[in-house]
């Protein structure tokens, strides 16, 4: 149930926070994602959304970390 | 009351189903119900010889020629869409079952049924969409028949549409005739038919827009064998997409086939779509996508052959076949795994689950 | 894409694998707990990849697969009902009732529309003031936010034709009820990388503490997996138990507390039943009273629709990571894909559909892998 895909945030639209709303580029594809739960979110970040809402900001850092443990991982091997 | 009574008489036909008592639109989405209710169902109730064969038109021969002959339905919604239209998609989708046979596509009929309150205008563009796709295909559509049916009997408007070709001598073409160490390939990306009807339906919207990739393949076909190359088998990619094709050929031939996820081209568009859809780019529909078995020595030479042409420029060699236990389709993931590509069940549903 | 495509990475795949095998001494057995994750392990063949002591057991699965033929029915009612469109996402069509699925009422002439998001239901209801929309709310607690945040907009809307079918669940009552149970043979969790992201660290960190397991917040792309994977057997390798969360460019400590609040406002925990596990006390969400104007139970009277799970499908063993689906005397007989008996079986994510698409018959591991 838990399909939730990354997308960057190009453009926020309405005012009311519960309608509040984003473009969200996934590759070509755009779609209008709700931002309700995601009020602080800007414009050029990632999110991550599921069922047409943005549930979550990535943490860029956070990504690059993972990344970073993986690329250690390979150098240990022989 | 011991005396066993006789059974009551029953008209009903007591056919095999999958458990419904009426068909679904899985039944129609090319997959594993679709096959189902082929074998259970259609086919015992029409056989004919080459209807048995199963492969995408029939090749009669008559007076020592061979006439390769087919027909198709199209009821697609929407009507128009980015890349082309109902129109163009009845004359390509005939042409390519055709051309699938290793036949020149030669002449058409059209069969329209139009649901009453079509507007005349809309009907006109698809009909010059039909004359169009026609001239581009190199066929002629030279019989036709038009019914109108009350409203709410159909779907603004659906058509079939027939067709004749020339399967000329020492080409046989047929899913029977693949053999182990085969090499398998596709003539473009996949994908991208189904992704643009879907962007349709669900309000999709593409940065640049996703165009259907619609084509007639028959000119293509006439290329490759023009160049003295000998394909055994030939599939227009449709619903079900590649996986569906990949299945019906394995089991035709009683050969596993074994294709690499990443030699397998799928545009960037489609690839989006499906990861926000929650769906297989290997599972959806494409019309303009020929996949091709061949024998590895001519693999190379195909190659170059498809990709100077315009409908083959993203060809790709994908896979081989193989004598396996099981007539089964793997799949080499991208990770490096290997696991069995399945048949797709029925309609395709985005998902969020 | 970015943040899936450097996530598949072949080599960094290989080496995770490499190091899985060199970190595993002793015989594991891990739980992946939602079936999104079991989906990515056998879409890539992960679990091929792994070495022979090291098992994955797939978890309570997806909300699709633990969703009662109770709540099927009651939509299948729903979507038969005169003015009535019943909304749900496309997983939910083919899930068995006890007679017949969603897509099976569609074809009889049910009203039944698929949609992308809660909130296009919402959009519905206010195109169409003369017609009933109900949404099947299922989900875990990855979804309920959007659920929420679906009835606060038809509040705001002042829209008196949306209501919701709620048959949600939360996912820790049922990993603590798995690894309480006498037959668990679970040594550590995998946590549900997007429930997190929506509920945070907090109770993941209070069951390890009850459990005293290992639990390792994981994402869904075949690196994050086996990360979770990794972390996971290092931990248990030396004898430790904490909770770990190599997700976190998606799942915050706190998690969304937007989110949270939002999910706060509308519903309250309730004892809920899950198909195969039985009923869990406060393991599911239900509208508190302030919004019950929404809830379809109470709009429509559905006390008459009532329902038992079929007696033939193992989907409790399975679910509890007692038995394999194919060790299931209906697995691709009585049980297939097309035609259901139990849940695993109907979702694409689903324990048993997973075994069936992929693993029917076993293909060989890549001898490429250790490379």
């Amino acid at each position: 149930m838990c399909l939730a895909v990354p997308g960057q945030l190009l453009s926020v639209t309405g005012e009311d926070p519960l309608f509040r709303r984003g473009r969200v580029a996934f590759g070509p594809l755009v779609k209008e994602i709700s931002l309700a739960c995601l009020p602080e979110v800007k414009v050029g970040q990632y999110v991550l959304v599921h069922a047409g809402i943005a549930i979550s900001a990535i943490d860029a850092e956070e990504a690059q970390r993972v990344l970073a443990l993986l690329e250690s991982l390979e150098e240990d091997e022989p | 009351m011991t005396a066993k009574r006789p059974a009551p008489f029953e008209l009903s036909c007591p056919l095999p189903d999958d458990g419904a008592d009426t068909i679904r639109l899985a039944h129609g989405g090319g997959g594993r119900l679709m096959q189902q209710l082929l074998r259970e169902l259609v086919l015992p109730a029409l056989t004919g010889q080459a209807l048995t064969r199963q492969h995408d038109a029939a090749v009669i021969e008559t007076d020592g020629r061979r006439l390769a002959f087919t027909t198709d339905s199209y009821v697609v919604r929407p009507r128009v869409f980015p890349g082309g239209d109902i129109g163009r998609l009845a004359v390509y989708g005939t042409v390519n079952d055709l051309a699938a046979a290793g036949a020149r596509p030669l002449w058409l009929s059209a069969g329209l049924i139009i649901e009453e309150g079509l507007p005349r205008g809309e009907l006109a563009a698809l009909l010059r969409s039909m004359r169009e796709a026609a001239d581009i295909a190199g066929v002629r559509i030279v019989t036709g028949d038009t019914k109108v049916v009350d409203r709410g009997a159909g779907d603004g408007l659906y058509i079939n549409t027939a067709g004749i070709g020339l399967v000329e001598p020492g080409i046989d073409i047929h899913p029977a005739h693949v053999q182990d160490g085969d090499a398998v390939l596709v003539s473009g990306d996949v994908g991208r038919h189904g992704i643009a009807i879907m962007a349709c339906r669900e309000g999709l919207e593409f940065e640049p827009p996703i165009e259907s990739d619609c084509a007639p393949l028959g000119g293509l076909v006439q290329v490759l064998l023009g160049a003295g190359l000998r394909p055994h088998c030939l599939r227009d990619i449709t619903r079900g997409g590649l996986a569906a094709v990949l299945h019906e050929i394995a089991e035709a031939s009683a050969l596993a086939i074994e294709v690499d996820e990443a030699a397998i081209p799928v545009s960037e568009a489609v690839a989006s779509a499906c990861e926000v859809l929650g769906l297989d780019p290997l599972q959806v529909a494409c019309e303009g996508r020929m996949l091709m078995v061949l024998p590895p020595d001519q693999a190379a030479r195909t190659l170059e052959v498809l990709r100077v042409h315009p409908l083959g420029a993203g060809a790709s060699l994908i896979g081989r076949v193989e004598r396996r236990a099981r007539a089964e389709v793997i799949l080499r993931s991208r990770v490096g795994s290997r696991r069995i590509l399945d048949l797709p069940g029925g309609e395709l549903l985005p998902r969020i689950c | 894409m970015k943040y899936l495509d450097e996530f598949r990475d072949r080599d960094a795949v290989a080496s995770l694998a490499a190091a899985i095998r060199a970190a595993a001494t002793k015989p594991w057995r891990l739980m992946e707990v939602c079936g999104g994750q079991t989906h990515s392990i056998v879409r890539h063949g992960l679990d091929t990849l792994l070495p022979e002591n090291v098992e994955l057991i797939h978890g309570p699965g997806c909300p699709v697969c633990v969703t009662p033929t109770e709540a099927i029915d009651r939509a299948i009612a729903l979507a038969l009902r005169p003015g009535t469109a019943l909304c749900t996402f496309g997983d939910m069509l083919r899930v068995p009732g006890s007679r017949g699925s969603l897509a099976q009422a569609k074809a009889e002439g049910g009203d039944v529309r698929m949609v992308y998001s809660p909130l296009d239901a919402v959009k519905l209801a206010q195109q169409e003031p003369e017609l009933e929309v109900v949404f099947l709310a299922v989900g875990f607690e990855t979804t309920a936010p959007a659920h929420a945040l679906a009835v606060l907009q038809a509040h705001n809307l002042g829209l008196r034709n949306f209501s919701l079918l709620v048959s949600h669940v939360l996912v820790p009552p049922a990993i603590e009820a798995i690894a309480a149970s006498a037959d668990s043979r679970v040594d550590g969790f995998l946590a549900a990388g997007h429930v997190c992201a929506v509920m945070g660290e907090e109770q993941y960190r209070a069951l390890v503490e009850r459990l005293r397991v290992p639990i390792v917040i994981t994402g869904f792309e075949p690196v994050d997996i086996l990360l979770g994977v990794l972390l996971c057997i290092r931990q248990l390798e030396r004898g430790e138990a904490r909770l770990e969360n190599p997700y976190a460019r998606v799942v915050r400590s706190d998690g969304n507390r937007q989110a949270q609040a939002m999910v706060s406002e509308v519903f309250e925990e309730v004892p809920r039943r899950w198909r195969g596990i039985g009923e869990l006390p406060r393991s599911g969400l239900a509208l508190r009273p302030a919004f019950h104007d929404y809830d379809a139970e109470r709009r429509f009277d559905l006390s008459g629709v009532r329902a038992d799970d079929d007696p033939r499908c193992v989907a409790g063993e399975v679910l509890r990571g007692v038995k394999k689906p194919h060790q299931c005397g209906a697995f691709g007989t009585a049980c297939t894909p097309e035609r259901p008996l139990g849940a695993p079986m109907v979702s694409a994510e689903g324990a048993c559909a997973a075994y069936y698409r992929y693993r029917r018959s076993e293909a060989q591991p890549a001898t490429a892998s250790a490379t």
